[in-house]
């Protein structure tokens, strides 16, 4: 079974998106919070902000590092996981699941395409622990 | 972040083949491939805070000094007066430039009353060892020793049993700040009763060629007690908690013992020393900024390097900031004006575009039952 799920897309800056029409929710991967350790600490944005693809809307804090974490597309937040607000550490236990952190409304989904498949994201987290 | 990839050109300890093994994430420290952490910061930092946890600091420097003299010149670069210590007898100094500014802080042991041990932060060690030689105008020799010692510490409420169990030597006679040699498991060993965590323990300081074996007997010896490898990343969150200063943090060579609320270390009735008349000049004076500790009391993180801000007012630098993982706080300290130094006082810290509310409180942050 692989760590990182088939549907999900991703980013070469550790985060995934789950499309579904036209609403994507964002979170960190596994591989990010292994390198980030504890996390302690979550700033996400406010509903109805709009980021650009690659734009910082939040940081993920743990005790050593400041981590931004930025839009995979552009698009308007819609909701956000207060949940993960208030205990920073579901980033560490489930960060595919219940620490997603935004749904956003994908403004061009063309740009979904420049991400890349689990397959592919695997095979980049493989070079870069490799380096 | 520096990864493991660096290590060829990295110092490494007698250790670093097991902290790999450990699957430790290893970080460049000062020119040095270290654990950063092995478990997580939070778990590690609890360990020591309630059981008991075990540190390679090998990376850390000893400098020997011996000689008819060596007294004279321990007192010449040093500000605490070292003619207090009895053989056996360790101090926290600073070692001075001549404008009263830290080139270090340091651990003077005392072995004979013309025999001294030092123990030194491990990327100034040769600075720091450049420096006492330059002064050295005495009869005495000043070694680098090292490469001769692997440093272990042994930290936390559960350091003395653990400790205890693989040595004939009586550890609870060991007053803290206090030091013997004896053998752990057989280990001939300087054993002393220091540490940069805010609890009891020990530091123990033998030859790099036993330190595989002695670091696994330790473990061994502390398994039913919880003990568990740290890394440099709860050293750091636990030396801040017990607001004990770090050097290029806290301290350096443009801050004074006085600003850094180190006075205790500073006897300027000991006889000359380097730096002594402007610290005289600056103790009649008084100090422009003092460093405090200081709490966030809005959501927020305060790192190394965030500028302060009274009433909205740039006031100063993060000098070290951090969760603090025991007291469950996000907490720091930082450089103010004097006026402002009184705890109470509201702060900001700018972090990145939000200037975030804080408080400052009184040091140390954490003080443990005794």
């Amino acid at each position: 079974m692989s760590t990182y799920p088939e549907k999900f897309l991703y980013t070469k800056e550790h985060e995934w998106i789950r499309v579904e029409g036209k609403k994507g929710t964002v979170g960190i991967t596994a591989y990010a919070q292994k390198q980030l350790g504890d996390v302690v600490f979550v700033e996400l944005p406010k509903v109805g902000d709009h980021f650009a693809t690659n734009e910082s809307f939040g940081t993920v804090e743990s005790v050593k590092a400041v981590s931004e974490i930025y839009c995979p597309v552009s698009g308007e937040v819609v909701e956000t996981n207060e949940k993960v607000v208030h205990s920073p550490e579901l980033i560490n236990n489930d960060p595919h699941g219940d620490a997603w952190l935004i749904e956003i409304n994908i403004k061009k989904p063309a740009e979904l395409e420049d991400l890349l498949s689990a397959e592919e994201y695997e095979e980049y987290i493989r070079e870069e622990a490799a380096e | 972040m520096s990864t493991a990839a660096e290590s060829q050109t990295l110092k490494k300890t007698a250790l670093n083949s097991l902290h790999h093994s450990l699957h430790a994430k290893m970080v460049d420290f000062g020119g040095w491939e270290m654990p950063v952490e092995y478990s997580g910061i939070v778990q590690e930092h609890q360990a020591v805070r309630t059981a008991v946890g075990m540190f390679d600091v090998s990376h850390m420097g000893e400098i020997d000094i011996q000689g008819q003299e060596a007294l004279a010149l321990v007192q010449h670069v040093t500000s605490n007066d070292a003619a207090k210590l009895a053989d056996g007898q360790i101090q926290y100094a600073g070692l001075m430039t001549p404008d009263g500014t830290f080139v270090d802080d340091l651990l003077v042991h005392r072995i004979h009353s013309d025999h001294y041990f030092l123990c030194v932060n491990a990327s100034n060690t040769d600075k720091d060892f450049n420096w006492i030689v330059s002064n050295n105008r005495f009869a005495a020799e000043v070694k680098n020793l090292s490469p001769q010692y692997t440093q272990l510490a042994i930290q936390g409420p559960r350091a003395l049993s653990v400790l205890q169990a693989l040595t004939a030597t009586d550890l609870a006679a060991i007053k803290y700040y206090w030091f013997t040699f004896g053998k752990v498991d057989g280990v001939e060993a300087l054993i002393a009763r220091t540490g940069y965590t805010g609890e009891d323990g020990f530091e123990i300081y033998f030859d790099p060629s036993q330190s595989q074996q002695l670091w696994n007997r330790v473990m061994e010896a502390g398994r039913s007690a919880g003990i568990v490898p740290v890394g440099l990343g709860a050293r750091n969150t636990l030396r801040l908690e017990a607001s004990m200063a770090l050097y290029g943090h806290e301290i350096d060579d443009t801050t004074t013992v006085f600003e850094a609320n180190l006075g205790w270390i500073c006897k300027l009735n000991k006889g000359e020393f380097l730096g002594r008349e402007p610290l005289v000049r600056q103790k009649q004076e008084g100090v422009k900024r003092m460093l405090v500790g200081f709490e966030m009391v809005e959501p927020g993180i305060a790192r190394d390097h965030y500028p302060v801000l009274i009433d909205g007012k740039p006031a100063g630098h993060v000098t070290s900031g951090s969760p603090a993982p025991f007291l469950k706080r996000n907490i720091g300290m930082a450089y103010v004006p004097v006026e402002h130094s009184r705890a109470g006082t509201p702060l900001q810290i700018q972090v990145r575009q939000r200037s975030v509310g804080a408080k400052i409180i009184p040091t140390p942050f954490y003080k443990r039952n005794r």
